[in-house]
């Protein structure tokens, strides 16, 4: 039978992850996402699991380098500076093909910002953050319950792809409470690692190095992982659509922003405009498909950020053709609202709206 | 066919025959030699997982016979906690130099420590940079000159040494803290007796070993092998004297 609780958004996020068969957590404290390595400690023990409170952001990523080269599920979360200075590992992570989740409950930036949520680090995400040419995995859940559920998602992709699948939250998602159906008798899988880090017993030794100091090795690990993504890319993309189908204006928001953009969207309908949404659940690989769709029938787009302005890259590379993008945004730790939102829906079907509404 | 003869001296089954990258007279082939050696003696080879840094020794997973894994610039100690965490009956080591270590590692080695992981940290230090050119490394004596610090290490504007082993002998946690020099055949049977004694404390679980080695580095002391290990002897030991700074045997 599974069980109903109410939990916050970090908390939901801490057990899914140990649902999902997380072995090893390290974290470091930084809000808005101290609760979730908060009940890392309270339960990850409990299960014979490793919790170590790291002596910084740095160490904390590469204690995760260690146990996902040493072949456990291993994650770490933290918050937009301290996902900053985690870049350096998951550099590595990715050049290693190492499999590791990462949380970023994203708050106002840049700098030290503040500890409002936001959704300024799309770009760091989806852009692969660190050097080099590399890509993570990114999810984005809307509702306590998806920031539950994504864990395994997000483990399992991890594994599949021997990559870093990113968890992008923000601090909103992470504080707000709401009902999650956690299952009973899950039994996680994770796929044999024969690449692991574990002793050389019965095999050759074997070693987890990115120092190629032959050009042309470089160069087809490079291929290597270009191939990867290529896959993920194929195989992984992932939306959700609300009423996009005879939509004249298609909003395009992720995370908070959706959850914003739906009430708006109902209540555009209600008001007789024909309004619909697409919702990335990947941000990397980006859903090109739907909008590009929609384009193709005449529809308009906004897209509606806690940011000024990053996702709406990736909507303008999709269309393939001229299209009419609108953007919205608000910065600083704040929040859209939906009347605002309706508003702006409304000048945009009247033809009275700029191209752009900033706060 | 029995010849009558007796193997007197043959390479460690955990050292691969790799070609050295290492320069004339540099001490991190002697310090691998000698790792491998106890890694023999344990018979831990299948068992044990080591961790290379980022410097000279970056390599070092061409001459491990034995699983390694690749560390960033200084994360080694946080590489190998991550990994004994996961696999607590594996035998794990780190190896660093002392850029790696003292410099941009120091927060990671000063926690590892304090933690008491159950790791050996195996510390080359030969007071210089020695893969990037040669620069000032927080182990350049005062007065030596290095490629960043062309008039010689001066204290007002760049501080003094540091000395790790004195640093982490000031945390309770630590088991096992020595400094041994690879500069005379006699220095380097004191080191493996050391590195035994830090295998010994990992694997008999009383947590953190340290070893710091004084080690040559002709090429960026800029004189030749033989007086560079006569000036190991007479430079740096005066700065960094040999000895065991922590045992648990001791205190037990």
């Amino acid at each position: 039978m599974a069980k109903r609780i109410l939990m916050a958004g970090n908390k939901a996020a801490g057990e899914g992850a140990i649902q999902a068969g997380c072995m090893a957590y390290y974290g470091y404290p930084i809000t808005p996402q101290n609760e979730l390595t908060g009940y890392m400690a309270a339960n990850m023990p409990r299960h014979g699991r490793v919790f170590l409170q790291a002596e910084s952001e740095l160490a904390a990523v590469n204690m995760v380098l260690g146990s996902a080269a040493a072949g456990v599920r291993a994650m770490t979360s933290s918050s937009s500076p301290g996902i900053s200075l985690k870049q350096e590992g998951i550099s590595y992570l990715a050049a290693l093909q190492l499999p590791a989740v990462i949380v970023n409950m994203q708050r106002g930036g840049p700098g030290l910002g503040n500890i409002g949520p936001g959704q300024a680090d799309y770009w760091q995400a989806t852009r692969g953050g660190g050097h080099g040419d590399y890509r993570c995995i990114v999810l984005a859940p809307h509702s306590v319950h998806e920031m539950f559920s994504t864990m395994t998602l997000a483990f399992d992709l991890a594994d599949k792809y021997r990559m870093v699948c990113m968890v992008l939250g923000d601090g909103r998602l992470g504080q707000m409470m709401e009902p999650v159906e956690v299952p009973d008798n899950v039994h996680p899988s994770p796929p044999p690692k024969p690449w692991a880090l574990n002793g050389c017993s019965g095999r050759p030794a074997q070693r987890l190095c990115s120092l190629l100091l032959d050009e042309n090795k470089l160069e087809a690990l490079n291929a290597r992982l270009q191939q990867c993504y290529r896959e993920v890319q194929k195989n992984e993309v992932r939306w959700e659509e609300v009423g996009v189908d005879d939509a004249e204006i298609v909003m395009v928001a992720y995370g908070t922003s959706a959850r914003v953009c739906k009430e708006a969207a109902r209540e555009a309908r209600k008001a007789g405009l024909k309004v619909g949404l697409v919702r990335p659940i990947t941000l990397w690989p980006f859903p090109a498909k739907p909008i590009r769709e929609a384009a193709a029938r005449g529809a308009r787009f906004l897209v509606v950020e806690m940011s000024a302005g990053q996702m709406i890259d990736d909507v303008r590379l999709s269309l393939e053709r001229p299209a009419e993008v609108h953007f919205m945004g608000r910065t600083g730790g704040n929040v859209p609202l939906a009347p605002d939102v309706l508003e702006y829906l409304r000048q945009m079907a009247s033809g009275k709206a700029a191209a752009r509404k900033d706060y | 066919m029995e010849t009558g003869l007796q193997i007197a001296y043959q390479k460690p089954q955990s050292l691969r025959r790799t070609r050295t990258h290492y320069c004339a007279g540099c001490g991190h082939g002697i310090i691998h030699k000698l790792i491998c050696e106890q890694v023999d003696e344990f018979g831990v080879r299948e068992n044990t997982v080591a961790v290379a840094p980022v410097g000279c020794a970056v390599l070092a997973y061409d001459y491990f016979d034995f699983d390694t894994c690749e560390a960033p610039h200084g994360r080694t100690p946080a590489v190998a906690t991550g990994i004994k965490r996961a696999l607590p009956d594996r035998f794990v080591f780190s190896y660093q130099g002392d850029g790696d270590l003292a410099a941009i590692g120091m927060a990671e080695i000063v926690h590892a420590a304090n933690r008491g992981e159950n790791i050996c940290v195996f510390f080359a230090n030969n007071a210089v940079y020695g893969m990037t050119q040669g620069q000032m490394a927080p182990t350049t004596l005062v007065g030596q000159q290095t490629s960043t610090t062309p008039n010689g290490r001066d204290p007002k504007n760049e501080g003094y040494p540091i000395k790790m082993c004195e640093l982490l002998a000031t945390l309770q946690a630590p088991a096992y803290i020595e400094r041994v020099a690879v500069s005379s055949p006699q220095n380097i049977r004191r080191a493996r007796k050391a590195i035994r004694k830090a295998f010994q404390t990992q694997l008999e679980g009383k947590g953190f070993s340290f070893i710091e080695f004084l080690s040559p580095c002709p090429t960026y002391w800029r004189v030749d092998p033989v007086t560079a290990v006569k000036e190991l002897e007479r430079r740096m030991i005066p700065v960094f004297p040999l000895g065991i700074f922590k045992d648990w045997e001791q205190s037990e």
